[in-house]
């Protein structure tokens, strides 16, 4: 709010940091209170025929992407206002945003993350609009809408699945074959040593990259409802399957480009596409670093770890959008829903940016590029679909306890005891308290 | 500070009653308003922008809340933050180390440096204002700037310090990106800054200083060294007190420097960081945030205090 401001500009100079925050700490609290009243009364009556959008497509890429896609319902009779922030602050800020004046219509991820808000409270219902919506998406991508209290809170707009991306001309240029099992794979590895590559590009400056690793060994080797378990905290993180994830990572991370933790994704993807790095696991969002090479980029989902699950399950987050509790102009908000939920609109968006697929099922995949169609199939044919680790659990648990353990661990390998009791202890004060 | 002066205030019973209330009641009525207001007003905001939001953290560090709803939301679990902090927060013990590293080492290095530099400055060299605004101007920066200038110069494969060292080509230095030497590497860039802060303070103390004083100890026959030492030093003892305080404050909140280089993680933990990471953010634990920040009060006012209580006790006793 922008109540913010003002005491955090005329704080006593000897206290800056720690008076700011207290002053954050202080008018979020005073601010909750009148908040909702506030937004409650007055703004209803406006017809003021402006739609704001909360966008988090801060990159390049993705924001071309949503503008052009936004453009079609940009009318004379209903303007769209658009309010980008930076990725990673629009996260972080989620909290004040959502609490203070949000954008009617605002982007979020589906999951944990998205029922965590409904369930404070915090986000408009949106059940109505899906009773028009129903037959535009599958039954896993409502349930993923869906909030414990049954009703839907959420939009899907994009998906995206995770695997092993790589250049199919520098693979049949050295022979290189897709490995299935976790032996092959690292068979694989060896070899691409021995030719002077870098077998797995990988960078973790931004903290989350690594957990799509942590994913991909985990439900491999202990499979789906582990993840899920896991991720409510039901499951110890101190116990032998996860100490197995951790081992198996262990024996793989000789294969990882090292200094992982000073280099951004991108960084890690450009290796690959000039050809110094044999593979990279990311969502496939990576394409937009492959610009002009999309034809020539592949992927394969993780091979197989434990033959009791094989590979069925797809980490495959779903990008959206969320209505707020009070907008300013709520037909207004819906109808931009609606629109976003319309295949074309998603199409649209893929135009500008073909690393991600439309969610609706009514979506002509005609027009999609190689890697797209394989996504498409990805999803299709597994048969447990993942969020993220950041986006299926407790954000307090994923932000420092994971992000931090994770980093730990990459750090030092040798000291998986202390990292996992670490990681055990604040789950049980997370999950517990 | 202001509670001395709140004891000349007409009313109270201060220890030397009869002289100061016989001066107090001479003020006229408009007096007294002018000064109620001139007090009354600086009192006011010091509460409430000061010991206000400082309590206020003091008792949120009790309670368990995720910033979401009203304080009706809090659920009060006594000291089980603090106990969690300190026994299972794998994050904080490194913290607590940084910023102890952090405090040593800004007390040792531009603490002396800064004295030595404006010893120097003090003899009247040839273009002594230019040397002395060089070397106050990374001060005139801001902590995140600097952290945007050296992240240039340790920058592993292109920075200016491995070309120097001409190790660029195999094997670069990842200078902030190893965390068993990125918190030195920081620390040099505050140090760099933090000098000519320091510079500065002991520069206007040295201007102060009696000339006087050291012509009567040269024609005691003393040198150099020994009149800086002997005399000149001990009268800066004011500044000393200064720059005790300010580099406790700016070493405890240390903080932009290191979010801009990698969010304070990897071997640059501070608890500073570890405050912002807990409040603000997607997962707001603000009962946990405000232990860790209750602490870091609790360092830098043991600090202080300890050290005013030496300096002020000695001097009564002298």
């Amino acid at each position: 709010m922008v109540r913010y401001t003002p005491s955090s500009q005329s704080m006593h100079p000897l206290l800056g940091r720690r008076a700011v925050l207290r002053g954050l700490l202080m008018t979020a609290g005073i601010a909750a209170v009148p908040g909702l009243a506030a937004c409650g009364g007055g703004d209803s009556g406006s017809s003021n025929g402006t739609v704001t959008f909360g966008n988090n497509q801060s990159d390049e890429v993705p924001k071309a992407a949503i503008t052009a896609a936004l453009k079609g319902f940009d009318t004379d009779a209903l303007k769209i206002s658009i309010n980008t922030k930076q990725h990673e602050q629009y996260q972080e800020q989620i909290n004040n945003y959502l609490q203070g004046k949000p954008d009617d219509v605002l982007a979020w991820f589906a999951g944990y993350r998205m029922r965590f808000f409904s369930e404070k409270g915090l986000t408009g219902d949106l059940t109505d609009l899906w009773g028009g919506l129903g037959d535009n998406y599958a039954s896993s991508l409502k349930e993923a809408s869906t909030a414990k209290d049954g009703k839907q809170y959420f939009v899907p707009f994009t998906q995206y699945p995770w695997g092993v991306f790589y250049l199919k001309s520098v693979w049949t240029q050295r022979g290189y074959e897709v490995p299935k099992t976790l032996d092959q794979f690292v068979a694989l590895s060896t070899k691409m040593k021995a030719d002077g590559l870098t077998p797995i590009a990988f960078a973790q400056k931004q903290g989350w990259p690594g957990m799509g690793t942590f994913d991909q060994l985990n439900f491999r080797t202990n499979g789906y409802q582990f993840h899920v378990d896991l991720m409510a905290g039901k499951e110890d993180w101190q116990g032998a399957k996860v100490r197995a994830v951790f081992d198996t990572w262990k024996r793989l991370l000789p294969f990882h480009q090292e200094n992982a933790l000073g280099r951004e994704w991108q960084e890690a993807a450009q290796s690959v596409q000039q050809g110094k790095s044999g593979m990279y696991l990311l969502g496939s969002f990576v394409g937009q670093q492959f610009k002009g090479q999309e034809d020539d980029l592949d992927f394969f989902p993780f091979p197989e770890i434990n033959p009791e699950f094989g590979q069925d399950t797809v980490e495959a987050p779903i990008d959206g959008y969320m209505m707020a509790k009070n907008p300013k102009n709520p037909e207004g908000a819906k109808k931009l829903l609606e629109y976003l939920a319309k295949p074309e609109t998603q199409l649209e968006y893929l135009k500008s940016d073909p690393s991600s697929i439309a969610t609706s099922s009514k979506a002509d995949t005609s027009g999609y590029t190689a890697l797209q169609k394989k996504a498409v199939e990805v999803i299709k044919n597994a048969k447990h679909i993942t969020q993220f680790l950041d986006r299926d659990t407790d954000p307090r648990f994923a932000s420092d306890a994971a992000t931090n353990g994770l980093n730990a661990f990459i750090q030092n390998p040798d000291d998986i005891d202390t990292v996992l009791k670490g990681m055990a202890d604040q789950a049980k004060t997370i999950f517990t308290g | 500070m202001s509670e001395k002066t709140a004891h000349g205030a007409p009313d109270s019973p201060a220890p030397r009653g009869r002289a100061r209330r016989k001066k107090a009641t001479a003020l006229g009525g408009g007096d007294k308003l002018v000064l109620g207001l001139m007090l009354g007003i600086p009192t006011l905001i010091h509460l409430l922008l000061v010991w206000v939001p400082t309590l206020g953290s003091v008792a949120l560090s009790f309670g368990s809340w995720d910033g979401i709803g009203g304080f009706e939301d809090i659920k009060w679990v006594g000291f089980q933050n603090y106990v969690d902090i300190f026994t299972s927060y794998p994050r904080f013990w490194p913290a607590f180390r940084h910023n102890v590293i952090w405090l040593v080492f800004l007390m040792v290095l531009p603490t002396v440096a800064g004295l030595f530099l404006a010893v120097l400055l003090d003899r009247k060299l040839r273009f002594g204002r230019i040397y002395q605004s060089a070397l106050y101007l990374p001060m005139v920066l801001s902590l995140a700037l600097v952290g945007f200038i050296w992240q240039l110069i340790y920058q592993p494969e292109q920075g200016l310090l491995n070309s120097i060292l001409g190790t660029t080509e195999n094997n670069p230095t990842n200078w902030l990106g190893d965390p068993d030497i990125n918190l030195y590497a920081v620390l040099v860039a505050a140090a760099w800054r933090h000098t000519g802060y320091i510079m500065l303070l002991y520069l206007a103390g040295l201007k102060s200083v009696d000339p006087a004083l050291k012509e009567a100890a040269s024609l005691d026959g003393a040198n150099a060294f020994q009149t800086f030492t002997r005399v000149t030093f001990p009268v800066l003892k004011p500044v000393n007190i200064v720059v005790f305080v300010v580099t406790v404050i700016e070493s405890l909140r240390a903080f932009d420097i290191v979010y801009i280089i990698n969010k304070g993680r990897n071997g640059l933990e501070l608890l500073s960081v570890l405050v912002t990471d807990n409040i603000i953010g997607e997962s707001s634990r603000i009962g946990w945030g405000s232990a860790l920040a209750v602490i870091l009060l609790l360092i830098s006012l043991s600090v202080i205090i300890t050290y005013l209580y030496q300096e002020f006790s000695k001097e009564n006793r002298a």
